[in-house]
């Protein structure tokens, strides 16, 4: 019960929703640069949120399923085909054993993830099975993935061979997750003002929030590098490192903005002005080079809300899975 | 303690205590008695603790802070009376189980790529830069960057200086010096302190339990030893 790596996309790992409580050894927590992807890919085929995943950049990766299984693909769209049929992105699908699943064309977003119904059987490090590519160590041995890699699955509860019928290669279950309202609006992210907000002039202050960013080719895991107006700040800043955390606005020496992703550090000594909100992080990151972003404002309680709201609805969201995929085993 | 604080969100599931922005051993010390004092208290919800010069940040959960605590507010709200008891009721270490790490450092030109740039800028002769270097114990302030990459300090003044324009690549066991710190690469990695020497010691390993050499809090004294010595270090084998 496997798949097999066929060829390596650009950037194959295997993900989780991170490794916290390990920051006192230097092990920053990494994990699926777009969680909420992550977790719904999770949700549809009945695993529990926190399985292990595999995230894919573009270009992606060519698949072999060595066995019938149930798969989804949530994220970004790199028009998933397996045997050349289009595949629906936000869906449950059973799929056939010696089949080939692809990504041919990029249409949007940045990062696609692969879920299998079981999860992936790899061994978790500090509690995750999130791939720290710095440590070289938890998903596949620390690395990203390569030809040949072959991963295994977790235990298969459900004979998925006899859905399908005898010609077909595949079949969607018939019920999908609606995720507009999450990625509406996919270049308006909003921000709650960071520590050093005030530290910026007036002119900056207000460039910052009327003016776009432009995604930088240089931009990966560890952070989005942004284009734009320069920012300065009322005085030169003199600061020892301090925490950070996904999301975090640092301007850097040269005027520029990053935005730090999934692969963050989780110290750094550069201004933090302003901090991307929970519920917008799975916008930022589905944000690819060149793309423009504008950045609004909003208070702390608007953020939690938000938050909660999103992540209320992924829980109404699991336990409706849960119900459908169990009526159509029973 | 006399000494102010801020508390301040960091987005809407991180939040920090700050007790200033400056190196300072009785701060950092208080800092590290908040995080015991957070770790004993098991609140619901915080997923990491992390520990720098002068601060402290926590990464939460807010779904989960907000089930599990009954809080009316903001999750925030909650989270600032939790780093606010932290301050007022956390007590300073006696200092009694921090412990002495002694490392070896090769202080010669073929590993300490910076060293005769640093004796230059310095005016300082490649004994004396060892002498200054070795001669003092260090404590661990914090650990980030890197896995294991820790934050020495502070090192004699005569010794100060920048960090490079643009970070180059620096070999595991590298031991640089930057501004009043010190600290050894534990891996290969781009980097922008000045590299004055490199220890033979595997400062991280994934594969064992306790993947770190030092911990926040441990004291480090640095001794020399000469090329031969260095290449001759027993290497460990996992």
């Amino acid at each position: 019960m496997s798949l097999s790596i066929i060829k390596p996309g650009l950037l194959d790992t295997v993900q989780d929703l991170g490794r916290y409580g390990y920051s006192h050894w230097g092990i920053n927590p990494g994990g699926a640069m777009d969680v909420y992807a992550a977790k719904v890919a999770n949700m549809l085929v009945g695993n529990c949120p926190t399985e292990a995943v595999i995230e894919m950049h573009f270009p992606g990766p060519q698949i072999l399923f060595n066995q019938n299984t149930l798969i989804a693909i949530a994220g970004a769209d790199f028009s998933p085909c397996l045997n050349e049929e289009p595949l629906p992105l936000w869906t449950p699908i059973v799929v056939r054993r010696n089949t080939v699943l692809q990504f041919p064309q990029l249409k949007k977003g940045a990062v696609a993830y692969l879920a299998i119904h079981g999860g992936i059987a790899v061994d978790k490090w500090l509690g995750s099975y999130s791939t720290n590519l710095k440590a070289g160590a938890g998903g596949v041995s620390g690395r990203q993935l390569k030809k040949g890699d072959d991963l295994c699955f977790k235990d298969n509860r459900i004979y998925f061979a006899g859905m399908l019928r005898e010609q077909d290669n595949l079949m969607p279950l018939q019920w999908r997750v609606n995720v507009r309202k999450t990625y509406k609006h996919p270049h308006e992210i909003f921000i709650i003002k960071g520590n050093e907000w005030e530290y910026l002039t007036g002119t900056s202050q207000y460039d910052f929030l009327q003016n776009d960013f432009i995604v930088h080719p240089s931009s990966d895991r560890m952070g989005y590098q942004l284009r734009g107006n320069m920012m300065q700040t009322s005085h030169p800043i003199e600061m020892v490192s301090c925490g950070v955390s996904y999301g975090t606005l640092q301007l850097l020496p040269d005027g520029h903005l990053i935005a730090l992703m999934a692969d963050h550090q989780t110290t750094g000594g550069y201004p933090r002005i302003g901090n991307v909100i929970a519920a917008h992080l799975p916008k930022l990151a589905q944000l690819r080079p060149s793309d423009n972003v504008q950045f609004k404002l909003v208070d702390l309680d608007v953020a939690e809300r938000m938050f909660l709201s999103q992540q209320n609805d992924l829980h109404i969201l699991e336990r409706a899975c849960r119900e459908h995929l169990n009526a159509l085993v029973c | 303690m006399s000494q102010p604080y801020k508390i301040f969100p960091i987005g809407d599931a991180a939040a920090s205590i700050e007790l200033g922005s400056y190196i300072n051993e009785e701060v950092n010390a208080k800092v590290l008695a908040m995080r015991a004092w957070l770790s004993n208290h098991a609140i619901d919800g915080i997923k990491d603790i992390i520990v720098a010069y002068s601060s402290l940040t926590v990464y939460y959960d807010p779904i989960i802070m907000k089930k599990k605590n009954a809080i009316s507010e903001t999750v925030f709200g909650f989270i600032h009376q939790c780093l606010e008891m932290a301050f007022h009721e956390s007590v300073l270490n006696e200092e009694t189980e921090s412990k002495t790490i002694q490392i070896p450092v090769c202080y010669s030109n073929g590993f300490g790529m910076d060293i005769d740039f640093v004796c230059a800028q310095k005016n300082i002769s490649k004994q004396e830069l060892v002498h200054l270097h070795s001669s003092r114990i260090y404590k661990v302030y914090m650990i980030g960057f890197l896995p294991g990459f820790s934050y020495l300090g502070t090192i004699d003044e005569r010794l100060v200086m920048p960090r490079k324009q643009k970070p180059v690549m620096v070999e595991a066991g590298s031991v640089g010096i930057a501004a009043s710190q010190t600290g050894i690469y534990p891996l290969n990695s781009p980097g922008g302190w000045q590299i004055i020497g490199r220890t033979p010691l595997q400062m991280f390993n994934p594969n064992l339990e306790q993947p770190v050499v030092l911990n926040v809090g441990d004291h480090v004294k640095f001794y020399e030893i000469s090329k031969e010595e260095f290449e001759n270090y027993p290497v460990l084998v996992n």
